[in-house]
């Protein structure tokens, strides 16, 4: 019992840590103002990257997941340099980032496609738990994300850019650049998402592997109600589905397509049932808008 | 670079523009071409040829103008009221299952049988994007739910023809038994042009744009689309808007999945047989025509050389078809960020002086 139980929740833990790291990265950028709906989009760029520095000659776990970020990161200047600088609808533009996104490691990791990674990054036994790296370092980021947000100057700065763009402005704070950090910084998280699917969880590329879990990671982020501790545990209860529909599939007469439409159907419940909470009140207040200067 | 706004922007800048930010992304996917280590030259070479080049390359782009056309025009009047629906690809297959359906398990007589299979896909289509209209009710953006449909949306037909609907004479194919012959639309001789469908969206298309123009409630549509405060003002709901719209939209999406089924396929297939992605390159057809669907004509059958040119890219040069995403997200976000280029003039330099005048 306690083992079926243990397993669940190291699975759960598993499949969570993507969704945990992107929607920090999500969280981070939305509580500067900026909506990125790209995350599919740098996952799949993030995971490439990883891989492709995973297997070439030479090739260093660290050095990978830094090309990971990095990835994501240059993904995401194209979506900042269109919505900070020059006003882009961010809605639109995230859409844009995602089929790029997508569409270029699909096109440029052809080559490869069932490649095997053997230098997987190791799981690490911590008291019976057999655990990736990724995500305690997921798990602690969430922690130092809440502590930037909540105490630190810096981040009560990004978060007057992210609710009220004039008056942080007019206390002399360069909008365009915080805004900027933060989208680079939520792409580079949203990087390594994808670095953890391709060097631990998968542990090798194929085309559309992020399957979909960016766009959860998106919705999480309102679901949580843009606070890094809660994403924790909504990253969980996502990844208990996924386990789920995991154990179930061909155990019950339930189709299989029943579960793979599972989380897709729960995000829309879940956002219902937040936006019948007024949970959309907690957005940041400049949240998707462009900042103009003199304009209200 | 600073912006200064222009009072009336004129359409020939809107143009010019436009077209910039076509021929920038087109560098762009060139440089990408580049890494992939094809020679961009090859690449536009084998497109061009292909498509325009000869009868059946035509034939090709025609055929995928069908269903982006429709889909197009209904998303920029959707587009108008700022109703973000990215949920035609999930629309158009509903549509495709609600025609299929029909054709295959409603017994009509010869001739009302095709009629009820656009009709049926118009509320399939319909009925999926009305879901999304229901939930921006509750406060849920309309571009998440639509996309979460999408993937619904694969799971219904995938659950479909493997299951309940499986041939009874396909052995191990996961297809359903072809329509009763009355159910296959008519094509031009030796293509894939179903032409009754072509009509319907250039009659759509005009349609719409009558609608957008010239009715009352396209007026209403406008004002809620461009001053969301003067609507409310001025007692129009935005709600109610926003749910007419996405009706249309879906209805107008359903149509090109009854489209796809009864002109080509004859049978419910695998989604991604029924659909090649035209809801998301429809949001670029519509985004091109700047809202306006009758402009949709022309940018439909310039987004469908790309699709049609990305089936020959991987066939003569075993690219991934997932060269024509590479395609639509870089035009998308080159149209997108060029746009305060028509609105504003630009002067360069580093001063800091503001650049646009105070509640300007």
């Amino acid at each position: 019992m306690d083992n079926v139980f243990i397993e669940a929740l190291v699975r759960a833990l598993a499949v969570g840590t993507p969704l945990l790291l992107a929607s920090l990265g999500a969280i981070l950028n939305e509580r500067g103002g900026v909506v990125n709906l790209g995350v599919e989009g740098m996952m799949a760029v993030g995971a490439l990257a990883a891989f492709a520095v995973a297997v070439a000659p030479g090739g260093n776990l660290w050095l990978a997941v830094l090309a990971a970020a990095a990835a994501g990161a240059l993904l995401a200047s194209l979506h900042a340099f269109a919505t900070v600088t020059l006003r882009a609808n961010q809605f639109v533009s995230g859409l844009a980032l995602a089929l790029l996104g997508t569409g270029a490691a699909g096109l440029l990791g052809k080559r490869y496609e069932g490649a095997p990674l053997f230098n997987k990054v190791p799981d690490w036994n911590l008291a019976g738990f057999v655990i990736s790296p990724f995500t305690v370092f997921a798990l602690l980021l969430a922690g130092a994300l809440a502590f930037y947000l909540n105490s630190t100057r810096s981040g009560l700065t990004l978060r007057s850019v992210g609710e009220n763009p004039a008056a942080a402005d007019v206390l002399g704070v360069n909008v365009g650049r915080v805004r900027t950090g933060a989208v680079l910084a939520g792409g580079a998280l949203a990087g390594v998402a994808g670095a953890f699917l391709a060097l631990s969880y998968r542990a090798s590329w194929a085309d559309n592997m992020t399957a979909g879990l960016g766009w959860i990671a998106v919705a999480l982020v309102i679901f949580v109600g843009w606070r890094p501790l809660r994403a924790i545990l909504g990253a969980l209860f996502f990844g208990v589905l996924y386990y789920l529909q995991f154990r179930l599939q061909g155990n019950s007469p339930i189709p299989t397509e029943v579960f793979s439409a599972m989380p897709f159907v729960l995000v829309l419940v879940v956002l219902a049932l937040a936006g019948l909470r007024g949970q959309q009140g907690d957005a940041p207040a400049g949240l998707g808008r462009a900042y103009v200067r003199g304009e209200r | 670079m600073r912006f200064t706004a222009l009072s009336a922007p004129s359409a020939a800048r809107a143009a010019w523009v436009t077209l910039a930010a076509v021929v920038v992304a087109l560098l762009l996917c060139a440089l990408i071409f580049v890494f992939y280590g094809v020679s961009p030259g090859t690449v536009y070479g084998t497109m061009l040829r292909g498509t325009l080049g000869d009868s059946t390359g035509l034939a090709e782009v025609a055929r995928r103008t069908i269903p982006l056309l429709l889909i197009g025009s209904g998303l920029a009047l959707a587009f108008r009221a700022q109703f973000f629906n990215i949920g035609a690809e999930g629309q158009v297959l509903l549509g495709a299952v609600f025609a299929a359906g029909t054709g295959l398990f409603v017994p009509l007589p010869g001739v009302l049988l095709l009629p009820a299979m656009f009709i049926m896909g118009a509320v399939g289509g319909g009925l999926w994007a009305g879901i999304a209209a229901w939930l921006r009710r509750l406060n849920v953006n309309e571009i998440l739910s639509t996309l979460m449909l999408n993937y619904i949306a694969v799971a219904v037909v995938t659950y479909l023809i493997a299951g309940p609907w499986k041939g009874k004479e396909v052995r191990g194919y996961i297809y359903t038994d072809l329509f009763p012959e009355n159910g296959f639309l008519a094509v031009v001789p030796g293509t894939q042009v179903h032409w009754p469908t072509l009509v319907l969206g250039v009659a759509g298309a005009l349609a719409l744009q009558w609608v957008l123009s010239r009715s009352t409630f396209g007026y209403a549509l406008r004002v809620v689309g461009e001053n969301p405060g003067a609507a409310r003002y001025a007692g129009l709901s935005a709600g109610r808007v926003a749910t007419t719209v996405a009706l249309i939209t879906g209805g107008m999406a359903g149509l090109a999945g009854a489209g796809e089924v009864a002109g080509i396929h004859h049978r419910l297939l695998e989604a991604g047989q029924i659909s090649l992605g035209y809801g998301f390159t429809a949001v670029i057809v519509a985004w091109l025509a700047r809202g306006n669907p009758a402009l949709c004509l022309i940018t439909a059958p310039v987004m469908a050389i790309i699709l049609a040119g990305g089936d020959l890219l991987k066939i003569d040069l075993n690219m991934p078809f997932r060269v024509v995403d590479v395609f639509s997200g870089v035009i998308l976000l080159c149209l997108i960020s060029s746009e305060v280029f028509i609105r504003n003039r630009v002067t360069w330099g580093t001063g800091r002086t503001v650049g646009r005048k105070a509640n300007g």
